[in-house]
C-alpha cells in the first residue's frame, strides 16, 4: 500500500498532474485496477464526444459534452496513478496501448446508436460508477480514494442527468418510448460483466471494491427507475464480456484508431 | 418522407435563468436557454451557467411568463425620475447636531 505525501479532503480538487507529481507509485496490482477505472471512463469520454455539435439541441450538446469531460478528467487522474507504476505518462497508456492491452469493460466501448442508446448506455454506467465511487472513497489506496471522492460528485449528476432522460423518452411519444425499449436491449447483454469479480480484484483487498458487492444497491436503483419508465429489464440475451482481459467488441478498434491517430502521427506534439 | 420529428420539429421552449453566485446576493439574470420542461431547464441552466463556480442557486422562468416594460413607453415610465432631485438622499443638507452620519 503505498503512502502519499499530500493530504486531500473529500471532493477538493485534485488533478491528475497533482499525482504524477506527488503520488508515489502503486504495486502493479493496483495500477492495472486503476487502470481499469481509467480504461472505462476514457472510452466513455470518446464516444460521449462524438455528440458533441449532434446532439437534438445546444443545451443537450454540452449537457453531454460535461459528462464527457467528466470522464476524461477521472481517466487522467487514474491513467496517471496507474502509469507511475510503469514509468509512463497518462498519455502512453492512452495512446500507444493496443485494443488487446485496453481493460475497459464492454459496455462502455459499445456505440453510441441514436441518442436513446447512448442514454440507456449512461443509464448503466452512470448507476454502476455511482456506487462503485462511493465505495471507494473509503479505498485503503488514499490516491484511490480522493480520485473516487471527486468523481463519486460527478457521476451522481451523470445518473441525474441519464434518469430525467430515460424518464421522458420512455413516456415520452410512441417513437421516443420504442427507441429507449430497443437502446436498452443493445446496452443489458453488457451489464453483468460490471459486476464479476475476478484475481485481481480479490488480490487487492481493502484498495479495491468487489464489483459483485455492488450488483445489489444496483439493482435496485435500475429497477426503481424502469418501473416508474414502465419497462423491464431486458431478458432472453447472452451475457457478454471479456473486456477486463483485454477482449474488446468490434467497436473499440475504430474507436481507438480516431482517438490515438494524432498522438501516433505525432508523437509528444504539444499545443 | 417523413423522420420523426423532421419536419414536425418542435423549437423546445425558451427559459431564463437567474444565478445566485453567493449567499447573500441576489439573483441575477444570467441568460436564456431551451429546455422541453422546467426540470430539465434547471439541469440545462447548470451546466451552462455554473461550469465555472459561479453559482449557490439558480431559479429558472418560461420566458413566456415574464410581462416586460414597453420600449415605446420608456419616456413615460422611466423619464419621470428626472429633476426629482429630492429623491436622493444627497438633496438634503446636514441637519446641525447630527453626528455620525
Amino acid at each position: 500500500m503505498s503512502e502519499t505525501s499530500f493530504q486531500v479532503s473529500i471532493g477538493e480538487a485534485f488533478t491528475a498532474e497533482d499525482i504524477s507529481e506527488t503520488v508515489e507509485a502503486p504495486s502493479k496490482q493496483l495500477a492495472k485496477y486503476a487502470m481499469r477505472l481509467g480504461d472505462d471512463a476514457l472510452i466513455l469520454a470518446q464516444r460521449l464526444g462524438w455528440w458533441v455539435a449532434r446532439a437534438p439541441e445546444l443545451e443537450e450538446d454540452v449537457a453531454l459534452c460535461n459528462i464527457a469531460l467528466d470522464q476524461l478528467g477521472h481517466a487522467r487522474a487514474f491513467l496517471s496513478f496507474a502509469g507511475l507504476a510503469w514509468a509512463k505518462t497518462e498519455d502512453d497508456l492512452a495512446y500507444f496501448r493496443n485494443e488487446s492491452e485496453f481493460t475497459n469493460a464492454q459496455v462502455f466501448e459499445q456505440p453510441n446508436g441514436d441518442f436513446a442508446q447512448t442514454i440507456a448506455r449512461q443509464f448503466v454506467v452512470s448507476n454502476y460508477q455511482c456506487g462503485l465511487y462511493i465505495a471507494l472513497q473509503a479505498s485503503a489506496n488514499s490516491t484511490i480514494a480522493a480520485i473516487s471522492a471527486k468523481a463519486a460528485k460527478e457521476v451522481d449528476y451523470h445518473r441525474d442527468h441519464a434518469r430525467q432522460w430515460m424518464l421522458r423518452l420512455a413516456l415520452g411519444t410512441d417513437e421516443s418510448r420504442k427507441r429507449i425499449i430497443e437502446g436498452l436491449n443493445v446496452i443489458w447483454p453488457f451489464v453483468d460483466e460490471l459486476f464479476r469479480d475476478d484475481e485481481l480484484v480479490e488480490g487487492l483487498g481493502a484498495s479495491a471494491v468487489p464489483p459483485s458487492s455492488l450488483r445489489a444497491d444496483f439493482d435496485k436503483a435500475t429497477l426503481e427507475v424502469l418501473a416508474r419508465c414502465e419497462m423491464e429489464v431486458p431478458q432472453g440475451f447472452v451475457a457478454r464480456g471479456g473486456g477486463r482481459q483485454g477482449i474488446h467488441t468490434e467497436f473499440l478498434g475504430p474507436l481507438l484508431a480516431e482517438m490515438q491517430v494524432l498522438a501516433r502521427a505525432h508523437p509528444g506534439a504539444t499545443w | 418522407m417523413s423522420s420523426p420529428g423532421g419536419t414536425e420539429h418542435d423549437t423546445w421552449p425558451l427559459w431564463e435563468v437567474f444565478v445566485r453566485a453567493s449567499r447573500g446576493l441576489s439573483h441575477l439574470h444570467a441568460g436564456s436557454l431551451h429546455a422541453p420542461d422546467a426540470e430539465l431547464a434547471l439541469r440545462n441552466a447548470r451546466d451552462l451557467y455554473t461550469r465555472r463556480n459561479e453559482g449557490v442557486s439558480i431559479w429558472v422562468v418560461p420566458s413566456s411568463e415574464i410581462t416586460t416594460s414597453d420600449p415605446d413607453e420608456k419616456d413615460a415610465f422611466f423619464e419621470s425620475p428626472k429633476g426629482k432631485r429630492y429623491r436622493h438622499a444627497s438633496y438634503y443638507t446636514e441637519a446641525e447636531g447630527v453626528k455620525h452620519l
